[in-house]
């Protein structure tokens, strides 16, 4: 229990770092967690090279979903496409610390669903008009 | 105040439920808050459904063997039993469905099927549980009638002059929660059905919440339909109730077609069985029904006055406490108006982390938007954190409940 709140993970919950909105934007994804009404957005710019230079994030829901999410999103800047692609379950637990039951996971792992979602979303949507 | 009493043993009764003995985590006692989604089971319960299954077991209707015989009578026996609880005029009237959800559908499938069409209106409210929400809403796609909502205000009670605006739409049926889920509101359904009956509107009433924690005489609140759960008043899952006015029953079509509906089938076609069977298509889950009458005697030896009396207690209490706690917002109307149920919400902490926290001292609360997400859309909030109460639920477990909401405010506060 102390472990699942850990310092870390409620200031990341009180005082997120990259909570916001970019506008404009290269990637914007959003979705929900229907079981407990958690909402998530992120938001990428992403350089001529594939780099992400600046990230967001934004929604409502559980410490462990919103500190997921700004940790999560402050990893990625620096990173390219193919990098978040790679990105698995083991390296968000990994920044979280911590383990978790299957219910909480899902709201852990609601952060990668719309990151990568949005990345693989749009460059599909871009080979279907290429 | 704290109250040292309430009109029930309950210790005597917590004998009968051996689940309450167990401890979530080594040294942390269970509490559990959570019996408006599931309640727990008596061993009086697990008991008929093991003796059914030792003594008894066989498929009902038909057979003439001694088990067929044995079966039947039990199964229709439980029937009986619902039917005096509820105050049914006959057991013809009570149909044997899975829950609530399958009770309300089978109404809007068949009743609503050949009732409802383009330019009607069903009436329904704001703060309806998604079952009795989302089967109108399907049936509405397909035939074309229209939907409208009584209003809830801010305490969580029914917009009466609303209500009785919107009869003047003369809707076809109206449907409502006896008791709300998340606010504990209890509606005054005597009243709601009379005034739609005088309207001309057929009226559904949704107890899934009423009929385990009060008395519900469905002679007295005069509904047409009723529609509950065996697992929210001690049964198991899997059977619930729908109540059917014996003449509204018989003018409706069957729901689901196959066997033990039927009287005769050729190749061409079939006429239907009598009511109830009419609706019970298949085997039905017999011991489950059986167990499910074990929990209407264990509810009828209480008195469900005595239940509503004892949570009466229960909730005045809770809110009371509830209400010290800096910061945490109750939602719902005074205890006198409501049932055993308080959803709440607490700054800077989301309902997921209260549960999470209030389950490591071992208290179980639902976190969500207890499947009426519209009812917290009007609150504005995107879920809450729900603790309800049963016979079985002592005072000092309310003091449980609070110290643990001290603890989520050392963490979120």
């Amino acid at each position: 229990m102390d472990d699942l709140y850990r310092e870390q993970i409620i200031d990341h919950y009180k005082n997120p770092r990259m909570r916001g909105t970019l506008e404009p934007h290269d990637y914007s994804y959003s979705d929900d967690n229907p079981v407990c009404g958690d909402h998530l957005r992120i938001d990428l710019r992403v350089d001529e090279t594939g780099r992400i230079t600046e990230a967001a994030f934004d929604g409502e829901g559980c410490a462990i979903s919103q500190a997921s999410a700004d940790l999560l999103v402050e990893s990625v800047v620096g990173k390219t496409l193919e990098e978040v692609k790679q990105l698995s379950k083991d390296d968000v637990l990994e920044l979280l610390g911590i383990e978790l039951g299957p219910v909480r996971l899902k709201c852990a792992l609601l952060s990668l669903k719309v990151l990568k979602a949005g990345v693989y979303g749009l460059e599909e949507l871009e080979e279907e008009l290429v | 105040m704290k109250p040292t009493t309430t009109v029930l043993d309950v210790a005597r009764i917590r004998e009968s439920f051996p689940i309450l003995q167990r401890e979530v985590s080594p040294g942390v006692p269970l509490v559990y808050l959570d019996s408006a989604a599931t309640s727990q089971r008596p061993v009086q319960v697990m008991q008929a459904i093991d003796e059914f299954y030792r003594k008894h077991n066989a498929n009902i209707h038909r057979g003439v063997h001694r088990l067929a015989e044995e079966a039947t009578e039990a199964y229709e026996a439980a029937r009986g039993r619902i039917a005096d609880f509820i105050g049914a005029a006959s057991p013809r009237e009570i149909v044997f469905v899975r829950n609530t959800t399958e009770a309300i559908n089978l109404v809007a499938r068949t009743w609503g099927e050949v009732n409802l069409g383009a330019g009607d209106v069903v009436l329904l409210t704001e703060m309806e549980h998604h079952s009795n929400l989302v089967p109108w809403q399907m049936l509405a796609a397909k035939l074309g009638f229209r939907l409208e909502f009584v209003p809830v205000d801010e305490q969580g009670l029914l917009d009466m002059d609303a209500y009785k605006e919107l009869l003047g739409h003369g809707p076809k049926l109206v449907g409502f929660t006896h008791m709300s889920n998340v606010t504990g509101t209890i509606n005054p359904a005597a009243e709601m059905t009379a005034m739609a009956h005088a309207a001309g509107a057929v009226v559904l009433v949704d107890g899934a919440q009423s009929v385990p924690h009060m008395p519900v005489d469905v002679q007295q609140i005069d509904a047409d339909f009723l529609a509950f759960s065996g697992h929210k008043m001690l049964g198991p899952t899997g059977v619930g109730a729908l109540y059917g006015r014996q003449e509204l029953l018989e003018a409706m079509p069957p729901f689901l077609g196959g066997g033990d509906m039927i009287k005769r089938v050729s190749l061409e076609g079939f006429s239907t069985n009598e009511v109830p069977y009419k609706f019970e298509a298949g085997t039905p889950a017999i011991a489950e029904a059986v167990g499910l009458g074990a929990a209407v005697d264990f509810l009828s030896e209480i008195g469900m006055a005595a239940v509503h009396a004892h949570e009466q207690v229960m909730i005045a209490y809770a809110l009371e406490r509830l209400e010290e706690v800096p910061g945490l917002r109750v939602f719902g109307p005074a205890p006198e108006l409501k049932g055993a149920v308080a959803s709440f919400t607490f700054p800077g902490a989301h309902p997921h982390d209260i549960a999470q926290i209030l389950d490591s001292v071992g208290v179980a609360v639902r976190a969500g938007h207890h499947c009426a997400m519209p009812l917290h859309q009007k609150f504005n909030i995107p879920a809450t954190t729900r603790a309800s109460f049963y016979i079985y639920n002592r005072i000092d477990e309310v003091d449980r409940l609070i110290e643990g909401l001290y603890k989520v405010r050392e963490y979120f506060g």
